[in-house]
């Protein structure tokens, strides 16, 4: 309870400092807004000159593209400790100081900072499904919201597990690896299209090494009320965004093995 | 040529500075590795279910294209140079307006430098991996195939220094920006998705609905992906590719006349921030 409490602080400490700088806020919440939404432009550019893909229709790949973007913008706004662990814990000696104190590391970088301007990705994603959901003439009754905050909650832990190791690795790189990002911002441009378009081999990376096709590929699936194209059973597509947490967890448990092996810059 | 030195010292240094950082340059080339591969495969899923009449340019044009458009990602104007903006922030931007030299010609000069360096290792590695490597592990229909003849790949030449000469203009004016409202903040957050959108690295321009072509050829972003592109697997040749390569220089005059004018005024009343 005093971990729950302690967040909480965490959190109203960091939206209070940037509501210092309303301006800047808002400014990047439009930013990301546009940076993101043009993804859509691409797809209706796309739709308009073929019509369809492999009977995909836009409004159906607006909907994967919806899902998981809205995963990444609420995982980013958790994780952004973990995103700079590198640069500014590892590399600069900070994390010697979290280790101190009497909490645990996870929690600490948990709270380092909540940056509101992943509202301005959030409020895209949104609006994507917005988008989706007029164009399917799309009927949202409670099993769907119920499946699709399921898989969203799902593809917040792959992306939280993703940044968590991202910061493993830094225990010896040192530095961050940018090379992380070709899964997390990578990530959702794969996990953007359905599945059955890619080469046999990036999809068994999707769905077995990182699960990105499982929390958002197969429900989607199911929410469009479909049959897998590739042969997975019905019963498996609402399950398959458990590989998310089971994802989580497998990061947790590297990032455990690294704080053992960690040894300060001396900085 | 005396006149000149000191901004080709300036490009020189810049250069060799960039070609450092080794280890960005790899990790920058294994993310265009994974982006193109994925935009290469969504093509080919597209183009196989459309018509073949559906698109002005074939798979095989739109995938080179998708390689080019990644090998050359670094000469971009992604935003202002890191440096100019670490100046202004510092105060250290005085020390520019001391030199004995053009001050818009020597950022002009650095910011070409500092994009070229960039690109040219990451381009090599590209070209070896999707022109080469590709093809001979049998995956020759998602290669980045050779230029349509010798005389489009004497214009893509052509039409690459004028990225170049472009990209540093439209670098430059966000370096004055950047001067002028003294952080680099609101300058890079508006260039990036223009130029994502505009210049054709998000889709090339010709995927774009027909009746948006005419406005899409002529705008200044154009000049950056686009028309070299093009030129290169011979969409624009003859008049088409000289009217593509008079638009970049076009708009690389009217970059540079505009960032040379207003930077006169900023500089005229510089606040140079301490500490």
């Amino acid at each position: 309870m005093n971990s729950l409490y302690l967040l909480w602080r965490y959190l109203q400490t960091s939206v209070k400092s940037q509501l210092q700088y309303p301006a800047s806020t808002i400014m990047l919440n439009i930013s990301q807004f546009f940076l993101n939404i043009i993804d859509v432009i691409a797809i209706g550019a796309l739709f308009a000159r073929f019509g369809q893909v492999q009977g995909w229709k836009f409004g159906e790949v607006v909907f994967f593209y919806g899902v998981v973007s809205a995963s990444f913008a609420i995982a980013d706004f958790l994780t952004r400790g973990f995103d700079v662990f590198g640069t500014e814990f590892v590399k600069t000696g900070a994390f010697d100081r979290v280790l101190l104190r009497p909490r645990s590391a996870a929690l600490q970088l948990i709270g380092y900072d909540f940056r509101l301007s992943r509202f301005g990705r959030l409020a895209q994603a949104i609006a994507a499904l917005g988008i989706a959901s007029v164009s399917l003439n799309y009927h949202w009754g409670p099993p769907q919201v119920a499946l699709a905050l399921w898989a969203i909650t799902g593809g917040v832990a792959l992306f939280a597990g993703l940044f968590v190791l991202q910061a493993t690795l830094a225990f010896w790189t040192v530095e961050s690896l940018e090379v992380a990002n070709v899964l997390t911002y990578g990530g959702i441009q794969a996990a953007q299209y359905p599945l059955s378009l890619y080469a046999g081999w990036f999809r068994t990376f999707l769905i077995f090494v990182v699960p990105l096709g499982c929390v958002a590929y197969y429900p989607v699936v199911a929410l469009l009320g479909r049959h897998d194209p590739l042969g997975a059973p019905d019963w498996f597509l609402p399950m398959a965004p458990a590989a998310g947490f089971a994802f989580l967890g497998a990061g947790l448990l590297a990032w455990d093995f690294g704080i053992r092996h960690y040894r300060s810059t001396g900085s | 040529m005396d006149a000149a030195r000191p901004y080709l010292a300036a490009f020189a240094a810049r250069f060799q500075q960039m070609l450092q950082y080794r280890a960005a340059a790899l990790a920058g080339f294994a993310t265009q590795c994974w982006w193109g591969a994925i935009k290469v495969m969504i093509y080919t899923a597209f183009f196989h279910a459309g018509r073949h009449d559906a698109s002005p340019i074939s798979l095989g044009q739109t995938i080179t294209y998708t390689w080019l458009a990644q090998g050359f990602l670094a000469l971009n104007p992604w935003g202002g140079d890191p440096d100019v903006a670490a100046a202004v922030r510092t105060g250290a931007v005085s020390y520019d307006r001391l030199r004995p030299v053009d001050g818009y010609a020597w950022w002009y000069a650095r910011a070409a430098g500092w994009m070229t360096a960039r690109a040219v290792p990451r381009a090599a590695l590209m070209f070896l991996t999707a022109g080469i490597a590709l093809p001979l592990l049998g995956f020759g229909a998602w290669s980045w195939r050779p230029p349509a003849d010798l005389a489009q790949a004497g214009l893509f030449a052509l039409s690459m220094l004028l990225v170049v000469a472009l990209s540093s203009a439209i670098v430059n004016l966000t370096n004055v920006i950047i001067a002028a409202t003294l952080t680099d903040r609101g300058a890079n957050i508006l260039m990036g998705p223009l130029l994502i959108v505009f210049s054709g690295n998000l889709l090339p321009l010709r995927l774009f609905p027909d009746w948006a072509q005419t406005a899409l050829f002529v705008q200044p972003f154009a000049g950056l992906v686009d028309i070299p592109f093009r030129i290169y697997f011979g969409d624009l040749t003859g008049a088409g590719a000289w009217a593509g390569l008079g638009l970049q220089a076009f708009w690389t005059l009217a970059f540079v006349a505009g960032g040379h004018a207003w930077m006169s005024r900023v500089m005229a009343r510089l606040q140079v921030q301490g500490g």
